[in-house]
């Protein structure tokens, strides 16, 4: 059984330049157990339009997470802007158990005032409200604000939706000319701003622990190089360049290691450079590919991809204090092909690429016990990455010949694609939240 | 970089030689003979005649030569090089051996299939794969520089076989011939 349900949102602006953006929601696994929702459009009284409809993005949110259903705007049996107008029995009628109502008012001095409330219809009261201020540029990151009270006052679970995600784009000019481009926009891949463009490829943005930095690889040099660049500022350095491969860098949750791939010795091995001094270890010896390191969210391990077993498949090595404390062990025995391991924040599992004959998909695997769901119904995913929250997983993939994100339910409820940048987009890295 | 692009010109032989040298005309002087028209008694007409004889020519250029064929493909997943490949090398290998002041790169790619950075891991062995056999053939170590870019370069756009057999190659890239 398959619901499809399709929000059309037009936004006014967003940073890339293009005068309308519009944002395509496509949700297409099944919607049971999602929350029914009513958010209705916020009253605003100013008298030139609003730039932002923060009650589309807050809408827009909830359904992306796979855990709401909102009710389209044309189900809506009334638009009530404040509690007073809500008639309760009305919406009962909906299905909705929640309704979200609001307000947008222009702030003396400039600025707006964002009120809402969140109220429960079954039980005909208020769960929560709040005044939140902002400037024009901060409405729709008030937006996922509202929609991250929303989702932990719903779900009792900490939402991601004001966070940040970083990618890589490609694009071809009418000489055949590549640009590349780094990116990091927000979770929604809106507010998009480029922090790196290069005439050679770049790969593998990872974000450092406090979503400061953004470690990644750039071949601008001819050959590659891992480069580690303040979000912020722009001001980055080079970590890596050392004869061969210099790749796949992953921070340690504490942010003092860099893991990553270097082929200095002949062939791909993980190692382990500790930041401040620099100092390098080897911490993977085998002929094969070793590449992709990903470190567990207590430090006490790396995962990371390895052919030693003649296909690629993902490998745990214990790790203490930035150093092997073991030997590895194979991990996955599902599947021909598996790479590209990334750890939930709860470390209980692994997003990955599975691939099976000319398919390869995002799956999640359950480390304890071994099994292997997947969540994707496509043929060329690539480079899953958790929201910081663990309900998410961001990834890449191709349609119709170009390179798209795509957002998944972690338990594979619910698919959006995201698609507002030019060219190719690959290589999604969720931010963590900001501290 | 600049350095290989120019030999690259020069490798590609005598016709794109000549129309470098035209390039070198800058568009925005007129572009006249010396001593011009104004010498020139009316019913005569004077014309320059090309006698610089610059050779160009390298038996990598060759058609004919197994040299010509700088390319080697690879399946899935694989660096195996195929029987008729590793003639091919050893002819390049025997080349550079004859020619010490020649040097290749030797760029390994990927098809867009899997993960990203182990398809660099896998472009490279690939390129070691040739290097291998080159070394083997009298190659002079340090002759070659190995540099995988994965699947980050397609040759062939498209996303299936028929472009992913193109993008699983080596590409040899001769400089100092």
């Amino acid at each position: 059984m398959r619901t499809i349900l399709r929000i059309l949102l037009v936004a006014a602006l967003c940073s890339t330049g293009t005068a309308q953006a519009v944002l395509n929601i496509e949700i297409t696994e099944g919607m049971e157990g999602a929350l029914p929702v009513a958010v209705v459009p916020f009253a605003w009284t100013g008298a030139t339009p609003l730039p932002h409809d923060v009650a589309a993005v807050v809408s827009a949110d909830l359904a992306r997470s796979g855990r709401f259903a909102p009710l389209a705007l044309d189900r809506l049996p009334a638009r009530p802007t404040q509690t007073a107008q809500v008639d309760y029995a009305a919406w009962r009628g909906t299905g909705a158990e929640s309704l979200v109502i609001g307000r947008v008012r222009p702030r003396e001095g400039g600025g707006f005032m964002v009120e809402f409330q969140l109220l429960d219809v079954p039980r005909s009261q208020q769960l929560l409200g709040y005044s939140i201020p902002a400037t024009a540029n901060q409405l729709r990151r008030v937006a996922h604000q509202i929609s991250d009270i929303i989702y932990e006052k719903l779900t009792g679970e900490r939402g991601a939706f004001d966070t940040n995600i970083s990618y890589v784009t490609e694009e071809r000019g009418a000489d055949g000319k590549r640009t590349y481009r780094l990116a990091v926009a927000d979770s929604d891949a809106y507010n998009e701003q480029i922090i790196l463009t290069s005439s050679q490829p770049i790969m593998s943005p990872a974000w450092s622990p406090d979503g400061r930095r953004l470690a990644y690889v750039s071949f601008e040099e001819g050959r590659s190089g891992v480069y580690v660049q303040e979000v912020a500022s722009g001001k980055r350095e080079k970590v890596a360049s050392y004869q061969g491969i210099n790749s796949a860098p992953a921070w340690s949750p504490d942010g003092r290691h860099l893991a990553l791939t270097l082929s200095r010795d002949g062939n791909p091995e993980v190692y382990v450079l500790e930041l401040a001094s620099s100092r390098l270890t080897r911490v993977t010896e085998n002929w094969a590919i070793d590449t992709e390191p990903a470190w567990s969210p207590d430090g006490r391990a790396l995962v990371f991809t390895s052919d030693r077993g003649g296909r690629p498949q993902i490998y745990r090595l214990p790790m203490s204090g930035g150093m092997p404390a073991g030997s590895p062990e194979r991990l996955t025995f599902e599947g021909a092909y598996n790479a590209r391991a990334r750890y939930s924040p709860d470390g209980r599992r692994l997003a990955l690429l599975t691939g099976e004959g000319n398919r390869f998909r995002i799956g999640v695997m359950d480390i304890e016990t071994g099994n292997l769901r997947v969540l994707t119904e496509s043929r060329l995913d690539e480079s899953p990455s958790f929201s910081p929250n663990g309900a998410m997983i961001i990834y890449a993939t191709e349609i119709r010949g170009r390179g798209v994100l795509e957002a998944v339910a972690a338990d594979g409820r619910a698919h959006q694609r995201l698609g507002l940048s030019r060219g190719d987009v690959r290589e999604p890295a969720w931010s963590p939240y900001f501290k | 970089m600049k350095k290989l692009m120019a030999i690259l010109v020069l490798l590609s032989g005598v016709g794109l030689f000549a129309g470098c040298a035209q390039q070198q005309t800058t568009p925005t002087e007129p572009t006249e003979a010396p001593g011009a028209a104004a010498e020139q008694a009316p019913g005569a007409e004077a014309a320059g005649a090309e006698t610089e004889r610059g050779f160009a020519g390298s038996p990598l250029e060759d058609p004919q030569s197994p040299l010509s064929k700088r390319v080697f493909y690879f399946p899935f997943d694989s660096s195996e090089v195929s029987a008729e490949d590793r003639n091919i090398v050893a002819e390049h290998a025997k080349f550079l051996a004859a020619n010490p002041n020649a040097s290749v790169v030797i760029e390994g790619h990927a098809d867009e299939r899997g993960s990203r950075e182990y398809n660099l891991g896998l472009g490279e062995r690939r390129a070691q794969a040739i290097e291998r056999l080159m070394l083997l053939q009298g190659m002079a170590k340090g002759q070659q520089q190995v540099i995988s870019f994965g699947e980050e370069r397609p040759a062939a756009q498209g996303h299936d076989e028929s472009a992913w057999r193109l993008n699983r190659r080596v590409e040899l890239i001769y400089s100092g011939v």
